[in-house]
């Protein structure tokens, strides 16, 4: 199954190359990785859905913990959250068949941001099936190209305490010391 | 607070010597030279090795004979390079071993500039964690993380990679404005009430349960707890070959080692368990075999402070996450003493059967088998030395027939299975402990690998004694040459120098034996003697090693010696 995966890491240079050197080396299938800024300067933010079989997310964020430039690992496949990714998708675009794909295109509530004689640019957001969806009816049109990014998920409601706060172990571990550095 | 100006490289050698560090094993060349010129400064004995491939063993051994971490030093490029093969074996094994390496200057780096490589990317997926240092200001903070994080949770290697630059300027020291900065941990790792309540209640309620004890005992320092956790429940152990010297072998619970080569009354009992108690070990394939048939009717509590282990290869019932010593303190107190008498019985059976047919009850049909030579250098040494063994054959007989008492007494390359890891790991061990009395016992393959550290010993007056296990092959492929390849021996027949004259050629004291009455004399001769001894026992050529589960086969489904000569060790 798809799993997704939002990962805080220390903003420090090779910190995506060790995230996806352990994907590979544990043979974790990445669909999509996106990585970007967050609130904090000094921490990132990464994005990963990742093809999974059932019970094996636990050993993914147990191996990306080790990591020592990793601060907080949640799972997210199946709490309450907001995931959306961004495509841009050049389509052919013929004056007869333009008045129908500019309709398409308002009721995916996407926006065309290029027009050509030939093509236009659809950009769209929205969650992976809402774009999988827009894709499959512009396809007729001739798709010329397309980009798109990973995902970016965000959990709903107020945010927990913040990432690599050092306040986390305090009642939990109780008296006893337990070095996380594995 | 101490304040002042130094270049990188002092700061390399001062953060050294507050860590504790008092001998490094390494190579010099051009991108860790100015290291190498600022050492001479400060107290820190520096051995001079003949490949960095053995200083990286050499730390290794230093670390798994101490305790503590061992460091190892390199140039840029191939010295680094050379460096792999060690620090993949560190991690295996999770071993603390820091190792620091020179670069090109930071304005080089990408250039593809003269002894150039990447060594961080390289290294990635083989260390705990690693340095690229393009700054004298960061080297401290580097040093001391480095450190930390070789030697904390589950211990394993670091790599520091410091430009040439960063080496030769100055900077202020500070060396408390240094201390680590490594993000807290998650929070969920130590286990519930709730898994400590279901743990004790089965083991409670097992009739027929079994201890695997693996490093992660000796790792944690939790010999005594894990003694007292067996007696009180009179619970059996079985050790991985990594977890042997963790529990006595003269104990009356203690069953000997596990797995491939394990005991043929261990793996049974595995089988036959109905709880098997994982502490500080991570179900390798060697141990378990097949697991579609691994110990079926078992419950499996797995103590282990690595979370990514548990669910990996065996699923636990319980897990309970954490440093084994702190969660066996939890669990003592609330075990109620059991007997277990017929299961320990049975198990008793067991190793009945198997012992009247073992080698040393056999009468002498002339031949010298290897097995004789552990066992005789394991009576002459009272069990007591610290054994560094290779891989191979040798390295399961010494296994089998070495009955180690103490934690630390032997020391072998496991989970990577590295060809040439003893003589090394062996210098690194006595510089570890210099009192100890060392013996590596290696194969003839294996040997030829490192060899040239014959002249780090030399040059470094320690006292080491080598036994040669010789049998002309490279034996444990020839014996799955024997077993599955129909006996087609493909290059694994060796034709060796005469290692005799090799040692003396070294300076190294060198003897032969062929025959077994020869054995203890030669033994008592070398421990005489004051100085390194290399002692070339040849072997049995075409011997195998008994019982063997074969790759991917059931535990107990294991082949055993056809004929009579050799089963497998006895009590002896």
């Amino acid at each position: 199954m798809l799993n997704t995966i939002v990962v805080h890491v220390e903003n420090k240079p090779g910190v995506l190359n060790r995230v996806a050197s352990l994907c590979r080396r544990r043979a974790f299938n990445i669909e999509s990785l996106s990585v970007g800024h967050t609130e904090r300067p000094e921490v990132s933010r990464m994005t990963i859905v990742v093809e999974l079989p059932e019970g094996i997310a636990a050993r993914l964020v147990a191996n990306l913990y080790k990591l020592v430039n990793v601060l907080e690992v949640a799972d997210i496949t199946s709490a309450a959250a907001v995931s959306r990714s961004l495509a841009m998708i050049k389509v052919n675009a013929p004056p007869d068949s333009r008045p129908y794909l500019l309709q398409l295109v308002q009721v995916f509530r996407a926006r065309v941001v290029d027009l050509t004689s030939e093509s236009l640019i659809v950009e769209a957001t929205g969650n992976e099936e809402k774009i999988d969806g827009l894709v499959e009816v512009l396809r007729p049109f001739g798709i010329l190209e397309m980009a798109r990014t990973g995902c970016v998920a965000m959990l709903r409601g107020r945010p927990r305490a913040a990432a690599g706060a050092p306040a986390l172990d305090s009642e939990t571990a109780g008296e006893e010391e337990i070095s996380y550095s594995v | 607070m101490t304040t002042n100006i130094k270049t990188g490289a002092e700061i390399i050698w001062e953060s050294l010597l507050r860590l504790g560090v008092r001998t490094v094993f390494g190579y010099p060349g051009g991108a860790i030279l100015p290291a190498y010129d600022a050492m001479t400064r400060y107290d820190i004995h520096h051995v001079l090795v003949r490949h960095e491939q053995g200083a990286t063993h050499m730390a290794d051994g230093y670390a798994r004979a101490g305790g503590g971490v061992g460091v190892a030093i390199a140039t840029s490029g191939p010295g680094a390079t050379n460096m792999v093969t060690g620090i993949a074996t560190a991690m295996m094994d999770s071993s603390p071993i820091v190792c620091i390496t020179g670069q090109v200057g930071s304005k080089l780096i990408g250039s593809d500039a003269f002894q150039e490589t990447d060594i961080t990317g390289i290294t990635l997926p083989i260390t705990k964690h690693n340095y690229l240092v393009t700054r004298a200001e960061d080297i401290c903070r580097a040093i001391r993380e480095a450190f930390h994080i070789a030697a904390s949770g589950r211990p394993g290697p670091v790599l520091i990679d410091i430009t040439k630059d960063a080496q030769q300027t100055s900077c202020k020291f500070d060396w408390d404005a240094a201390a680590p900065q490594i993000p807290a941990r998650r929070p969920d790792l130590a286990p519930a009430a709730g898994d400590y309540a279901q743990a004790l209640e089965l083991i409670h309620s097992a009739r027929r349960p079994l201890i695997l004890a693996g490093h992660g005992v000796i790792l944690s320092g939790a010999m005594q707890e894990v003694r007292a956790f067996a007696e009180k429940a009179n619970i059996p152990i079985a050790m991985t070959l990594l977890g042997i010297g963790c529990f006595p072998a003269s104990h009356r619970l203690n069953l000997g080692m596990m797995g491939m080569h394990g005991e043929a009354w261990v793996n049974n009992a595995i089988q036959e368990s109905d709880l098997l108690l994982a502490f500080g070990m991570r179900f390798d394939d060697r141990v378990t075999g097949d697991l579609k048939k691994y110990a079926q009717s078992a419950k499996k509590i797995h103590v282990e402070i690595d979370p990514a282990e548990i669910n990996k290869v065996v699923k636990a019932d319980v897990a309970l996450i954490g440093d084994l010593r702190g969660v066996l303190h939890k669990l003592i107190p609330k075990i109620e003493p059991a007997e277990h008498g017929d299961w320990l019985d049975y198990i008793q059976k067991l190793k009945g059967e198997v012992s009247v047919r073992d080698i040393q009850n056999l009468p002498d049909d002339g031949h010298l088998y290897a097995a004789h030579v552990i066992h005789d250098l394991w009576r002459e040494t009272h069990g007591s030395a610290v054994v560094v063994t290779d891989v191979g054959q040798h390295q399961m007989w010494e296994a089998q027939y070495y009955h180690h008492e103490e934690p630390r007494s032997l020391i072998t390359s496991g989970g990577l299975g590295t060809m040439g890891f003893a003589l090394p790991a062996a210098i690194g061990a006595k510089f570890a402990r210099p009192d100890a009395e060392v013996w590596v016992v290696v194969g003839d393959g294996g040997f030829q690998m490192t060899m040239a550290e014959m002249a780090t010993i030399v040059q470094e007056k320690i006292d080491i004694k080598i036994a040669i296990i010789n049998n002309g092959y490279l034996g444990m492929v020839r014996q799955w040459q024997e077993f599955f390849y129909d006996r087609r021996y493909a290059s694994t027949p060796l034709l060796n120098p005469d290692f005799v004259k090799l040692a003396e050629a070294f300076g190294i004291r060198g003897m032969a034996v062929t025959e077994r009455g020869q054995v203890i004399p030669s033994v008592r001769e070398a421990r005489a003697h004051s100085g390194p001894v290399l002692i070339n026992f040849q072997v049995e050529q075409e011997d195998s090693v008994y019982p063997m589960v074969p790759a991917g086969g059931a535990l107990h489904a294991m082949i055993r010696r056809p004929s009579v000569l050799v089963e497998t060790a006895a009590d002896a």
